[in-house]
Formats: C-alpha cells, structure tokens, sequence
C-alpha cells in the first residue's frame, strides 16, 4: 500500500523506524516541513494526514499507509499562495520563519476543527452551537505550535483574518 | 532507536495472535511510544499497528457509552453525546496535549501512556525502578515537584499523566480487555496499579492483553460536571494538580457527588474518601473543605512538591464551589 504525499503515491520505507518527516525531508527532497524537537514539543512538523493535523515527527512513515499526506508544498496550488500564507506575510506571522510551515499547516487543520464544531478547552459552552473565534479561543487552538522569536500576534492576527473571512462566507 | 518490525491487525483476534510474541507492543496513535522508543525507554521488538480495532462511539439505550479503543482523543472530546452527557471527559480531553496530539492519540492508547517523570526517560544519567527494576530512583531525592503526594512508595514518586483518565476514574468507567484467555473488564480505577515494590508495572493487564473498549454507565449526574487542570502554563503542559467532579445538590444538600484528582499520584485517584465525607452535608464551602482535607490527610509530600497538598485543597474547594453555584 502506498502513502499518498501531495497527491503522488510513495513507496512506504523497507525501515519502520523511518518517521514521515523524516521521509519527507530526508527522502522526497520536501524540506518545508521542519525538525524542530523531534519529540512532540514545538509543531515545527505539523503535517495535515487525510485532512487533520498531526505532527510529522512522532509518526512512524508506515502508519501512514493508504492514507494522504499534505505538507506545506501541497497547499499552494499551481503555485498560488494559500490564503493562509498570504495571510501570514500580510501580518508578519513570521521571522526566522521555521515555525512558519507548521504554524499554516496547524491552522489549516484549525480552521475545519472549528467548521465542523469541535470545541476547546475554554469553549465555555459545550453543549451550544457557533464557536468563538477570539484570539484567546486561537491562541488555545494554536498552543502546540511554539514560536521562539516573538512573531506570535503576527500569527494570531493572521490566522484570525482568514478564520473570520471564512466563517463569513 | 532499535530496530524492529511493524505490522497492522485487522481487528482484535489478529492483533492478540500477533502480540503474543514476546517482545511486542501494541501502537495506537504512537504519541507517547514513538517518543518513548527515541529516547531509549522502551525497545519493542516488534509493534502491532491497533488502530483498526473499534472507532464507534456507540449510543446505549440506557444513556452510557460504548467507546471504541481506537477512537481518537478528539473524536471522543467532540462527541455531542460526551458533550452533554458527561462534559467533565470533553474538558479533561481538551485539557490534555495539544490538537495534533489529540489527533493523532487513541483512547486505548492514551489509557497505556506512561509517566512523563524526567528520571524514567533519562535511560543514559538516571536510575529508575520502572524503566529498570530494582536500579533505584533519582527522583525521590531528585527534582520532585511534579511528582505525587499520595499513593507513592520507596521504589516510585512518579505521577500518571493522563487527563482522561481523572474523568474516567471519576465516571466509574470500565475497561474492556481481550486475550489469549478469554474478555474480562476491569473497573478504570482497579487497571492503574500503586507503584509499591514493582513499579515497572503500569497496569494489571497480563502480557498480550489488548484493550479494545471503555465503557461509561449513565450517570445523571455528570451531566453537571466539569474538569479543572492548574498547570505551570495555560496551554500544552501536563498537570500539577487536576481535579475532576460532579455534583448532585438538592435543597442545599450534597445528595450525590463524583471526585478524582490527577498529578497527585501513579494512578489516576478516585477521591472516594472526600465523597464519603460529602454525601448528605450540607454544599457549602466548609463542607466541601473539609472533604478536600479528609482526603488528602495522608498526604506526604517530598521534598518540592508540598504545595501541591495546598493546591489540590483549594482546587477542590473551587471546583465544587462552581458546581454548586451553577446548579443553584
């Protein structure tokens, strides 16, 4: 069975110890997707796998097996920014940039997590329809992605433009 | 991180035939293991991919929950009928990780994951009774402030890390198993063990047994319920003190009430003494106070972690306290 990455069909590795990120970056020549801690701290990896956002570090190449894998260089189609990525450098969601393809990947996943009314931890109704979309509800839904060098407002008002955008459509 | 082999069960009889080879781990989502295997703790020989056993949340006539092992956290956190039924496990859920762990982590999964003590994952500089039986502890005279005041033995002061788990201690749930002798269930609070002379074991699961469900009986009353986790930052770290409740209040009087606490010891503790001491006293500060004191009363604390006596106090005392309020 192959794992479907941006769309092509890959070979899952002869290696179990082999992590998808470690395949994307290491074997497929897909370096956006970025090592930070390699132990399930920082985001840097974030991935979406058939749609939800996972960290690519902690997850063995093989469970991924007839499952679709998008990383930072499948969102932008044809070449066109995503409305995230335009959103990040419209804000200066970003510095040294290496949290960057984590953080838009996060989002991404984010964003359908909260189409689909998944609430969070401060959602302070859980039985009521229609989620906040404050900052303080981002910042929680945000909260695996860590950013070293102060660009984090940056982030979370870029994140907020396409979230309210979206939630208005 | 050691060479091994990986393979996928189709369902829960292929996965008990292949985990009965010596050397073999179960892996759910993979989000403490795979960490666990990097830093040298554990080292499976070979790991059974059990994702594909059950991911139904199924609805019982009687208003419990049948829940699937390999439903994912946030499958289970989102669920409407967890939402409004037993609101305590959405928030200790939610409470716990970050979303791409919940993502990625099942129930079973997240039952089985394994202290986060710093001397149990320094496998090259620390002696450790749970990863090495019979090697020592660093942490008992070590940097303890995150490890347990109640439950602890000479061998072990590690604390369980799991948020679900307090909810699920607290909602009387009961653990499905499945092995190569036949099903059993297991009360959640009865499958963590006390570290006592033998901390290496978690659980009472027998080699090769699989969880394959978790069940929660109706429980009226936990639809006012709710989970307060005190962390060292607001988001994405584990707890220093947890606290799961619910509360049954009528004309003033406490009638009935479910309490358990996380961060405080090796398994996820069901406050049964503090709801001895609440059961027909009047819902009131004091009374929920010295609920709070009767069980902590055993407490002993080490040598950096006796505020965690007084924070369990007053976070109990809080919680109820808005329970009752909210219900008045």
């Amino acid at each position: 069975m192959a794992i479907t990455i941006n769309g092509s069909d890959v070979e899952a590795p002869g290696d179990a110890r082999v992590s998808l990120l470690d395949l994307v970056r290491d074997r497929l020549n897909l370096p956006g997707t970025k090592k930070g801690c390699n132990q399930g701290a920082c985001g840097a990896c974030t991935v979406l796998v058939d749609g939800e956002r996972v960290l690519s570090c902690m997850t063995l190449a093989v469970q991924c097996e007839g499952r679709s894998v998008t990383t930072i260089e499948g969102l932008a189609a044809g070449g066109a920014l995503h409305s995230l990525q335009q959103a990040f450098i419209d804000h200066d969601g970003f510095q040294c940039g290496y949290c960057t393809p984590g953080q838009i990947c996060s989002a991404v996943g984010m964003i359908a997590e909260i189409e689909r009314g998944v609430p969070s931890v401060i959602t302070a109704d859980l039985g009521g329809e229609g989620l906040s979309l404050s900052r303080e509800e981002i910042q929680e839904r945000m909260s695996g992605n860590l950013c070293r060098c102060g660009a984090h407002n940056g982030i979370i008002d870029a994140i907020s433009e396409i979230l309210v955008r979206e939630a208005a459509e | 991180m050691n060479p091994f082999s990986y393979s996928r069960a189709a369902g829960a009889a292929d996965a008990i035939r292949l985990g009965a080879v010596a050397g073999t781990k179960y892996l759910g989502g993979g989000t403490n293991l795979v960490d666990l295997m990097r830093e040298g703790a554990e080292h499976p020989e070979a790991l059974v991919d059990v994702t594909a056993l059950s991911r139904e949340i199924e609805e019982r006539e009687d208003g419990g929950l049948m829940i699937g092992a390999a439903v994912r956290n946030t499958a289970l956190a989102e669920h409407r009928a967890v939402r409004q039924r037993y609101p305590m496990l959405s928030r200790a859920i939610l409470a716990g990780a970050s979303a791409q762990i919940r993502n990625m982590a099942t129930i079973g999964g997240n039952l089985l994951q394994r202290t986060r003590c710093t001397y149990f994952y320094d496998g090259e500089g620390s002696r450790c009774n749970k990863r090495e039986p019979g090697q020592g502890c660093d942490a008992i005279d070590g940097f303890n402030r995150n490890h347990a005041i109640l439950g602890a033995s000479p061998a072990c002061v590690a604390t369980h890390p799991s948020d679900m788990c307090v909810a699920l201690a607290a909602l009387d749930a009961s653990v499905h198993i499945e092995g190569r002798s036949g099903k059993r269930s297991v009360p959640l609070v009865e499958l963590h063990r006390l570290p006592d002379g033998r901390p290496d074991l978690d659980t009472v699961l027998e080699p090769g047994e699989l969880i394959t469900a978790i069940e929660l009986p109706a429980l009226p009353l936990a639809s006012r319920s709710t989970y307060r986790k005190v962390r060292d930052r607001a988001s994405y770290a584990f707890a220093l003190v947890s606290v799961a409740a619910a509360l049954e209040v009528e004309s003033g009087t406490v009638k009935d009430v479910r309490l358990a606490l996380g961060g405080v010891a090796h398994k996820p503790w069901r406050a049964w003494r503090a709801e001895e001491a609440l059961r027909g006293q009047p819902a009131s500060e004091d009374a929920f106070r010295a609920a709070a004191e009767a069980e902590l009363a055993d407490a002993s604390p080490l040598k950096d972690n006796a505020f965690k006596v007084e924070l369990a106090r007053r976070t109990i005392v809080a919680v109820l306290g808005d329970l009752a309020g909210a219900g008045r």
